[in-house]
């Protein structure tokens, strides 16, 4: 009875080894199963997704499902992603990225990705740390916060991913978590629709790494804080910065409208035909005159 | 496995990891782990259909199957979306 | 399609820059994404005027590793694609230079040489990217360079470069250098009718046996296009044939094997080079790019005083001409290797050579172009 098998047997590749290569309780196999299930809810076609990854975690997603999938280098998936979109815009171009490859060393490409508002949907798997190369601090690793680089505690400030792509310009930018899975699958969703550069913010735990150095319990515990210490956006505003501490906002933080690249850029095709019309129209014209004074000679 | 007419609940083994997420986190304490951490069916009876472990699974090794039967739309009340008309 | 009418075709005053352009458009190239420099730039102004007047896409990116990743997405997603920068830039590029060379993605990188190193000379020409061109990027890889002399070679040389790179699933280095880049000369583009351009190989078994990096008798497997049914894995890790990144020895070694075959089987194909007077010549001067100009007129000037020089010109720089430079090593003619760095290629025919005959250098590092005097000097201070 095959309509009966679970959803995500339809997009998993079945010549993939399989249980993936996360640590037991990571949360990247949780967004996985929520991307999934947004894509299929939105009705696209194996086909027309292409899957976007860099280096890390986070970019060997990818490899496990049955889309057109692009791993590439560390911080790029972006810049990848933008040729991809313009050179075949029909496509449906999703990235996902950790907050190492987005922010540190994608950090460039992240605010001028947002800045050019090209229809991209960019899903950022923050878990404070990069855990695939043995848990050194990341720009999300919070003030104080251990690594293996930073052994005494991080003396660096965090980003804060969603709100820099709020002040960088995407046009629809949210934060969720792998423990209120249901509306992060919502939000997946309103990203996908979203016409132009849309960033899901998707909180994580690595328990691997960050968990046991900063004393943070299991994936159980860090999943509970997860659940304890996210507020629903529209409460968060009702709130002192006091009363935040410690705290982060869930939901969408900014939803609006602004035309996108490949709209732009189709007016200047426009133009640029537009004008060319123009010229062969003058160049005939002289040709046409220089027969007609040939032909009075 | 769930009686006939109820939830039945699937885990596959050989994708489990046994990170305990499934069991921690069912609002009605139907999964628990062994010593080994295997999760198991503690309380089948006492599932709901809400198929967050199902969700929550990292390893897609849990799967809920439930009734689509129009008597079994009571089942919504527990924190599961259940339009009218929708479990046709 | 528009496209600009050429009633007759006739003879234009064009710049090296302008017709690297022209020359990729005419090959089908339908995106560029670059970030400027000089002396590059003019690439980059020219294109974003053209290819939107084609239906094509232009784009500057926010660097030139962004601009690198764009070309190399545009052309999975099935589209000619194209960069152009000079060396710093360049440096920029190799990352993910090196992903197309991993992933077999077909695009062109222009780099139009600047002295350097580091910022360098902007804009004074140089040819000290040759080494970069070759093993710029990290890992033991094959790739395509060649090197135009004039304004109508940046044109035809353009076209083959997308040619090399579709055929076979390469980026290809068009190494330019700042004087052809800004000389304007005259040229008389050819209809694109005239123009032989080829495209990439796509698959055509059913997507569910489609294997991406297959090997084939001719080493290059046939490219799926995305959004075109075959669903596959593009990864800069080593991957088996199906595009999974593998970590078995059994399958790690063809596949790179494969990589330095598919070029290597092919060498008489892109080796491309012209000999002026080579059979009678006891002195050979071995010249690629600006610096042919200023050999050519010194053989030219060299004959007539009577001495029998000869001129081989490199238009494939890497993979290196051995098959033609080998002969003439082993016919003990003394080779004679001017080039603007301090001996790149030189040290390739000396490698070549393994002291079969001598190899004479010219080597200027200062800005400015080697002159034919220079190079007549040397050839009367060895013929003494």
């Amino acid at each position: 009875m095959i309509e009966d098998r679970p959803l995500i047997y339809k997009y998993l590749r079945h010549d993939k080894k399989f249980p993936h290569v996360w640590c037991g309780g990571c949360g990247i196999g949780i967004l996985l199963g929520s991307l999934i299930r947004a894509i299929d809810h939105l009705g696209y076609t194996k086909d027309e997704v292409v899957l976007v990854s860099g280096i890390g975690c986070s970019g060997r997603l990818p490899v496990y499902v049955d889309f057109n999938t692009l791993h590439t280098t560390h911080g790029r998936a972006l810049t990848f992603a933008t040729g991809v979109k313009l050179a075949k815009p029909e496509l449906k171009v999703i990235i996902i990225m950790g907050d190492g490859d987005a922010t540190a060393i994608g950090g460039n490409h992240f605010i001028h990705a947002a800045r050019r508002n090209l229809d991209l949907t960019a899903i950022i798997v923050n878990n404070n740390i990069y855990g695939m190369t043995g848990g050194q601090y990341s720009p999300t690793t919070p003030y104080g916060q251990r690594a293996t680089t930073a052994v005494y505690g991080s003396v660096e400030h965090s980003f804060n991913i969603a709100q820099l792509a709020v002040c960088a310009g995407a046009v629809f930018a949210a934060r969720g978590t792998v423990y209120h899975v249901r509306q992060l699958d919502g939000l997946i969703e309103k990203a996908l629709l979203k016409n132009g550069f849309s960033v899901v913010e998707v909180i994580s735990q690595c328990h691997t790494h960050y968990g046991r150095l900063n004393k943070l319990g299991n994936q159980i515990d860090m999943m509970k804080q997860q659940r304890d210490s996210a507020v629903p956006v529209e409460k968060a505003r009702k709130m002192s910065p006091e009363e935040m501490e410690g705290k982060f906002e869930i939901g969408i933080l900014v939803d609006r409208e602004a035309p996108n690249y490949l709209e732009q850029y189709n007016k200047v095709r426009q133009k640029a035909k537009n004008a060319l019309s123009l010229q062969l129209t003058k160049e005939e014209k002289e040709e046409s005159e220089r027969r007609e004074a040939l032909d009075k000679q | 496995m769930a009686k006939k007419g109820k939830h039945s609940i699937a885990i596959y083994q050989s994708w489990c990891k046994r990170c305990g997420i499934c069991a921690a986190f069912c609002p009605a304490q139907v999964l628990a782990q062994d010593e080994a951490g295997n999760p198991y069916l503690k309380d089948p009876d006492q599932c709901t259909g809400c198929q967050l472990c199902q969700l929550r699974c990292p390893d897609f090794a849990i799967n809920v199957k439930s009734p689509r039967k129009k008597e079994d739309k009571e089942l919504g009340k527990n924190g599961e979306k259940v339009e009218e008309g929708t479990n046709a | 399609m528009h496209r600009r009418k050429k009633p007759e075709p006739k003879a234009q005053l064009m710049q090296g820059n302008e017709a690297c352009a022209e020359g990729a458009l005419i090959a089908g190239c339908r995106f560029f994404a670059g970030y400027p420099i000089t002396p590059a730039s003019e690439i980059a102004e020219h294109l974003s005027y053209r290819l939107p007047q084609v239906d094509g896409t232009f784009i500057q990116m926010e660097d030139e590793i962004a601009s690198m990743g764009a070309v190399i997405g545009g052309s999975l997603a099935g589209v000619k694609s194209m960069t152009a920068t000079s060396g710093p830039g360049f440096s920029l590029m190799q990352e993910n230079l090196g992903f197309a060379c991993m992933a077999e993605v077909p695009c062109v990188v222009v780099n139009v040489m600047r002295g350097g190193p580091s910022t360098g000379l902007p804009t004074n020409p140089s040819q000290g990217d040759v080494m970069q061109a070759r093993w710029g990027t990290h890992g033991d890889h094959p790739i395509i360079v060649l090197s135009p002399s004039s304004v109508m070679e940046c044109f035809t040389l353009t076209v083959k470069a997308f040619n090399y790179s579709e055929k076979y699933r390469t980026p290809v280095i068009f190494l330019m250098d700042e004087v052809v880049a800004h000389m304007r000369e005259k040229v008389v583009l050819p209809e694109p009718n005239e123009v032989t351009v080829i495209d990439r190989v796509k698959p055509s078994v059913p997507p569910e046996w489609y294997l991406p990096y297959e090997d084939t008798s001719f080493g290059v497997p046939p490219m799926g296009i995305f959004g075109e049914g075959y669903r596959y894995h593009v990864t800069g890790l080593v991957h088996d044939i199906r595009g999974f990144p593998t970590l078995r020895q059994d399958e790690i070694e063809p596949f790179l094997l494969r990589l330095f075959r598919k070029i290597s089987i092919h060498f008489a194909d892109i080796q491309l080079v012209e000999s002026f007077h080579t059979e009678d010549a006891d002195l050979v001067i071995v010249a690629y790019g600006c610096t042919f100009r200023s050999a050519h007129r010194a053989m030219v000037e060299a004959r007539a005083r009577g001495l029998k020089v000869g001129l081989l010109k490199l238009i494939t720089i890497w993979p290196f001409p051995r098959r033609v430079v080998e002969p003439l090593t082993r016919a003990k003619k003394t080779l004679l290797v001017p080039e603007m760095n301090m001996g790149q290629i030189s040290r390739e025919v000396k490698r070549v050579n393994q002291g079969m005959t001598t190899v004479l250098t010219v080597n200027k590092i200062d800005g400015t172009m080697i002159t034919p005097q220079e190079i007549l000097e040397k050839i009367e201070e060895e013929k003494k």
